[in-house]
């Protein structure tokens, strides 16, 4: 059981998401830093895809009533367990009654709290994920209050690792050391938004729609630093820039959107759909982010900025593949760790 | 029919774009061509939109270029015939509270409200597919006397079961929520059930049949 002592700005539970209903109108949901939670699970020995806490920006404080293992993974919120300061992916083992402070992030936007057992609310059409939007799934369909208590699952050993709650902590390489991460940009004409520190680089491949809009549109997609305003949320990021115009202004008939999808309505400023969005939609699709840089974007800050550079599918294939490979390193790193233990 | 056009939207997914116009044959055979889609391997998603299907999958597994093929075979293969749909009969308090906008309908289609009601309810609607809200489905098949553009300034809030016209469409909305369509009255019915499975009341290519419980002014 973990008490939610103070929830802050915006805390769900959420797993890999709820697939197979989008023609219903289901959206899919889950950790929008899906790579982060992946490795959180792993990190306390549960399933990949089970249910942690996304803790949108901080501050957050959890009580954990049972001896057991926790790990913090995506942003860095400065945490401390009972005031000692705690690493960002590590496995840690957590005693009863111990307090779990997260600040409010300094760089990023989200991390997750993962605990052995995984957070063992009712799945909901095979998944554990809050669908704000349609008040279902989650706790109560709803983000987590003050006061809130979550049960915690039975540890299961997944791939033959249990971690007990006595074994000491020890950490992985978090994406961001990685060299996967890096993307290959071309020279830019380089338009620096003023205010904006930095704009993180996104992999993007053209829309359906990319052709109807003005070879100005085009310059400007590819060379604006975006920025993503305050009334962007989990179903999408609306970004602030010149606006996009279109050469043919064709109406479209609906069709299906997907997190990615970058969407420019009639007044020429893009959103990029994120996971809680709609699963259909009208505006023309300028282009679509990659779905190995989702959680990338995920992690960009408010009132931060985005630049998209150009990939072909053949390059997104392989910054998932890579990304897996990190995931399988990171998979092979623990259970070698666990076999010194072991010894 | 002309060849649909097939093309990516992202790295995880495909569409299948038939030529306008959008017509209910034309919807047959993508339905018809979403069942064969649930079939092919590595395809997670199958989503139908109006003259469109979306398939998403697992780029690491799935061949992009074989299931693009794959599609093509599939639209050729498919008839409309074997598309699937049941018929689904939603009983409707019309006007009063729960359809506040229902005299104003009748105005604006010159009509009285009780006719308003008899063609809205004589009509036999079909599901073309569903989006904007899980349950909520885009219903092909209004008298063209009853389209009325949508109100200028959207509603805070408009009930769950509230049924709808906006444009040419007729709808309800499965959970409250803002919303801009002309209301006309209120089904108690739940259109979406997460504890259910299916979830929703209605299904691509069923067919939708309003009964009056009452009208009221």
């Amino acid at each position: 059981m973990i008490d939610v002592i103070r929830a802050g700005v915006l805390s769900t539970v959420q797993d890999l998401g709820r697939h197979g209903y989008r023609h219903l109108g289901v959206s899919s949901g889950g950790a929008l830093d899906a790579l982060s939670l992946e490795i959180g699970n792993r990190l306390v020995g549960n399933r990949p895809d089970a249910a942690g806490i996304e803790v949108t920006f901080g501050p957050t404080v959890l009580r954990f009533k049972r001896a057991t293992r926790i790990a913090i993974t995506g942003t860095d919120f400065g945490a401390t367990l009972d005031d000692v300061p705690v690493y960002s992916w590590w496995s840690l083992p957590v005693r009863a009654g111990q307090e779990l402070t997260l600040r409010a992030a300094k760089r990023g936007m989200r991390g997750y709290v993962c605990i052995a057992g995984g957070i063992d609310v009712l799945p909901m059409l095979g998944s554990r994920s809050t669908d704000l939007g349609a008040c279902f799934g989650g706790l109560g369909g709803r983000a987590l209050r003050d006061g809130d208590r979550l049960p915690a699952g039975v540890p299961q050993p997944h791939k033959g690792i249990a971690f007990s709650p006595e074994e000491p902590a020890f950490g992985v390489k978090a994406p961001a050391w990685c060299k996967f991460v890096l993307v290959d940009e071309p020279l830019r004409r380089g338009r620096h938004a003023p205010g904006l520190a930095w704009a993180a680089p996104i992999r993007v491949l053209r829309g359906p729609e990319y052709a109807s809009f003005s070879d100005k549109a085009h310059d400007d997609f590819w060379n604006e630093e975006w920025t993503i305003t305050p009334n962007s949320n989990r179903m999408g990021f609306r970004l602030a820039g010149t606006a996009l115009e279109r050469r043919d202004k064709t109406e479209l008939l609906s069709h299906a959107v997907l997190p990615g999808t970058i969407q420019v309505p009639p007044n020429g400023q893009p959103i990029i759909l994120m996971g809680d969005a709609q699963t259909t939609g009208g505006y023309p699709k300028i282009g679509a982010v990659i779905r190995a840089d989702l959680w990338k974007l995920a992690q960009a800050r408010l009132n931060g900025g985005v630049r998209f550079i150009e990939t072909s599918v053949e390059e997104a294939r392989h910054a998932l593949a890579e990304e897996r490979q990190y995931v399988k390193q990171v998979e092979t790193a623990i259970a070698m760790h666990e076999e010194r233990i072991a010894r | 029919m002309t060849p649909p056009r097939i093309h990516p939207l992202g790295d995880c997914a495909l569409v299948c774009e038939a030529a306008p116009p959008a017509t209910i044959d034309c919807q047959r055979r993508i339905w018809a061509l979403a069942e064969r889609a649930r079939l092919m391997p590595h395809v997670v998603e199958v989503v139908p939109g109006m003259n469109n299907l979306t398939i998403v999958f697992d780029p690491l597994d799935a061949d992009y270029e074989s299931l693009a093929a794959q599609l093509e075979a599939g639209w050729n293969a498919a008839g409309s015939a074997d598309a699937p749909g049941s018929t689904i009969e939603i009983p409707v308090r019309y006007g009063g509270e729960d359809g506040p906008d229902l005299a104003e309908l009748a105005k604006h289609a010159g009509l009285s409200i009780d006719e308003v009601v008899k063609r809205h309810t004589e009509a036999e609607y079909i599901v073309f597919f569903l989006g904007f809200q899980p349950g909520f489905a885009y219903l092909g098949g209004l008298d063209p006397a009853l389209h009325m553009p949508r109100r200028r300034e959207p509603r805070l809030e408009v009930p769950a079961g509230s049924v709808g016209i906006g444009g040419a469409q007729t709808g309800i909305y499965p959970a409250a929520s803002p919303g801009g369509w002309q209301l006309l009255g209120r089904t108690e019915l739940r259109l979406f059930d997460p504890s259910r499975n299916p979830p929703t009341l209605m299904q691509p290519g069923d067919r939708v049949r309003f009964t009056a419980l009452e009208v009221r002014a």
